[in-house]
């Protein structure tokens, strides 16, 4: 149905794009251009727990290039062109090497999808001391503190807004006695560390912590392991998982041994995007999108999109291609970025985290957006998630 | 029956008759509200077509144009049977959509297509579409029937389309995420507002460029919550009026001065705004507290809420 679609579309759309380009005097001779990089390593495929849902190996490019369509769209107008150079290292390769040879020199722009510790590498790359980096994969809340770098925006939610989200909301469902289970990775302690932060500052109580070992066992299943796992002394209102990768935490539900709530990285979860939004607009871009791609919005597609509109934005508004006036513009209380959350989204100067609301959805339904309403800040209520200004831990020391 | 008794009756009759009505779409209920606004009271609602938006009244008032978006589809309603007399196309997913003076021509937000659909009413037929900025929204017709107006959100542009040759001859940069314009009385001036910048922008329409730009401050309201959607000027260009979504509240501003006199506290996310045909009330849909709220302009005091159905989107009135 849509290809069929498509074709005649994509026919006018290009005679209309003629059109007016031959009638508008605003499109004309001496157009800037604005070149941007995305720069991603493939990785190695992680196990999954189940097949239901596809692996998707293209999670953020998409994001950028619906962006770069729509920042064409209002380069016609404002004699501006935006592209868009794909550098895609391969599991093998060296991401230094492709930054140092194909992108250094070439493009003040690189939106970055890699993990935590090849992003600051990256950064602190003599060549790229002159970029700036958009990282639209990490939620590691030292990249936003004590390893920050001035030279690279985060996208993405922390894990600590993340936590605080599911914190506000559970505050406002007075579920203050929190059960907290821990997966084996790396990456879900520093969620477990989030979430205890967030308790904190919430006032609320774990009254047990566990860590879910992984075992081999033939003889027991997610079924009786999960009953016995979760039979634990104390009285609790919610389980609260830390579980990144989805090894077991879809487990859970149903099968605590008291009749409790899931919520974390599972159950009800924390997220910049999720197909369940359909708010402010949010439809519009999700059928673009789709028809795009084919698939889902993910949330390192939201982030690239958001990275490369961030530029767009600041290009139009500085009518400028150059770093310095762009950085500027992007780092101002000026910028006010439309993310499809019903509020403008913009950069803490402090970590340079882009401060939006996070969704709390479950599979199927939106459940609240936080900031919750009530939990309250001089400033902007965004800035109830996360690390605030004074409790930032980051010094622009690396990056400049 | 004696003579007194029927011309009784017939007073009453043509009174109930003549009595204004303001047509409210409801978004979720895939219906349309009639409101008594004179008695603050729900006269009913009926069932009207998939989600149903934009909302617009003909000239003569006796026809009703709604955007039922899930459709495809604009309806057009007799106003006093309330039955549908037609249908328009309107392209997919029509959402807003402004008529010309004249009510002959019909121009609609193609929000996912990135285009604006020209509709010849007696035609019934789509006779062109413009290539637009990425998700138009608010549009337009100046007084004079010389500008179509069509505000890009995603782009942040306002487009001028020239009503002769329906084609765009110039572009205006403003605030992010335009939302609604609208033409002062004389066609002058363009109102514009912009929902992520909390802002609105006057744009003359000769330069075409933003001559103005007026901010809102409320007392105990984040400056994030102070999202401007729905604008109206009344005729004499003296007060115009904002609606400011999920501040709650609508912006009265001296429309000379430019000066913001008062806000005023309606329902929550308050989004479209009309005018009563004799500019003595005006009424807002708004849409999470499911209600509209009527403000008498006299005394510039909200008088009454009434609560109408789920997500009241679009407001046209008939005296």
């Amino acid at each position: 149905m849509r290809s069929t679609k498509m074709l005649p579309r994509i026919g006018l759309i290009v005679f209309i794009f003629f059109q007016i380009v031959a009638s508008n005097p605003l499109f004309a001779k001496g157009k800037q251009t604005i070149k941007i990089a995305y720069l991603t390593q493939m990785q190695k495929a992680r196990p999954v727990l189940s097949n239901l849902d596809p692996i998707i190996e293209n999670k953020g490019v998409l994001g950028a290039e619906l962006a770069i369509e729509d920042n064409n769209t209002t380069g016609q107008y404002t004699k501006q062109q935006f592209t868009l150079e794909r550098f895609i290292v391969p599991v093998e390769g060296n991401v230094t090497d492709t930054f140092n040879k194909k992108i250094a020199k070439k493009y003040a722009y690189v939106v970055t999808n890699l993990p935590p510790e090849l992003t600051n590498t990256v950064a602190d790359l003599a060549e790229a001391k002159d970029v700036l980096l958009f990282d639209v994969a990490t939620v590691d809340d030292a990249l936003r503190n004590k390893e920050c770098r001035a030279n690279a925006l985060h996208l993405l939610p922390s894990r600590a807004m993340r936590a605080d989200a599911l914190a506000q909301y559970m505050m406002k469902k007075r579920w203050t006695k929190w059960f907290l289970v821990i997966g084996a990775a790396a990456e879900d302690k520093l969620y477990a560390e989030a979430l205890k932060r967030a308790a904190k500052r919430f006032g609320m109580n774990i009254v047990q912590e566990k860590t879910w070992e992984h075992s081999f066992d033939a003889r027991r299943t997610a079924q009786s392991d999960v009953a016995v796992f979760t039979q634990i002394d104390d009285d609790y209102d919610v389980l609260v998982v830390a579980d990144e990768q989805g090894q077991f935490g879809e487990y859970l539900d149903y099968r605590t041994w008291i009749p409790r709530p899931v919520i974390g990285t599972q159950g009800l979860v924390a997220t910049s995007w999720h197909k369940t939004h359909e708010q402010w607009g949010a439809t519009q871009i999700q059928n673009r999108f789709k028809e795009k791609a084919g698939r889902w919005m993910e949330e390192q597609d939201y982030g690239a999109y958001l990275a490369v509109r961030a530029i767009g934005e600041a290009a139009t508004r500085t009518q400028s291609n150059e770093l310095k006036p762009i950085k500027d513009y992007l780092l101002s209380d000026q910028f006010a970025l439309q993310g499809y959350k019903g509020t403008p989204l913009s950069f803490r100067p402090w970590d340079n985290q882009l401060r939006q609301p996070v969704l709390l959805a479950a599979p199927r339904s939106l459940v609240a957006v936080a900031p919750i309403e009530g939990f309250l800040h001089p400033k902007t209520e965004l800035d109830t998630l996360g690390y605030d200004q004074p409790e930032t831990e980051c010094q622009w020391s690396k990056g400049k | 029956m004696n003579k007194w008794a029927i011309s009784l009756l017939l007073s009453v009759l043509t009174a109930s008759v003549q009595a204004e009505v303001v047509f409210v779409t409801l978004e979720k209920d895939n219906a349309l509200a009639l409101v008594d606004p004179v008695d603050g009271k729900l006269i009913k609602t009926v069932e009207i077509g998939q989600r149903p938006r934009g909302i617009a009244i003909s000239p003569d008032y006796k026809v009703l144009y709604i955007a039922t978006s899930d459709d495809n589809t604009i309806k057009m309603v007799d106003t006093e049977t309330l039955k549908e007399i037609g249908v328009l196309p309107s392209g997919d997913d029509p959402e807003t959509f402004a008529l010309n003076p004249k009510g002959d021509r019909l121009y609609v937000s193609n929000e996912d297509d990135s285009r604006v659909t020209v509709i010849d009413i007696a035609m019934k037929k789509a006779i062109k579409q413009i290539q637009v900025g990425v998700e138009p929204e608010g549009i337009t017709v100046s007084p004079d029937n010389r500008w179509i107006i069509s505000a890009s959100e995603t782009t942040n542009m306002l487009h001028w389309i020239d009503a002769k040759t329906n084609n765009i001859v110039e572009n205006t940069l403003v605030d992010p995420r335009p939302r609604a314009v609208t033409f002062t009385a004389d066609s002058k001036f363009a109102w514009a507002t912009s929902e992520m910048a909390g802002s609105l922008m006057i744009v003359d329409a000769k330069t075409k460029q933003v001559t103005k730009r007026i901010g809102f401050e409320i007392q105990g309201v984040t400056k994030d919550k102070i999202q401007p959607v729905g604008v109206v000027i009344d005729k004499e260009s003296k007060r115009a009026y904002v609606a400011l979504g999920p501040a709650n509240r609508v912006a009265v501003i001296n429309a000379q001065t430019y000066e913001v006199e008062k806000y005023l506290l309606v329902g929550q996310r308050v989004w479209n705004l009309a005018f009563s045909p004799d500019q003595k009330r005006l009424y807002t849909t708004n849409g999470v507290s499911n209600d509209i709220s009527i403000i008498d302009l006299n005394s510039q005091t909200v008088t009454k809420s009434i609560a109408v159905g789920n997500y009241p989107w679009g407001v046209a009135v008939k005296p």
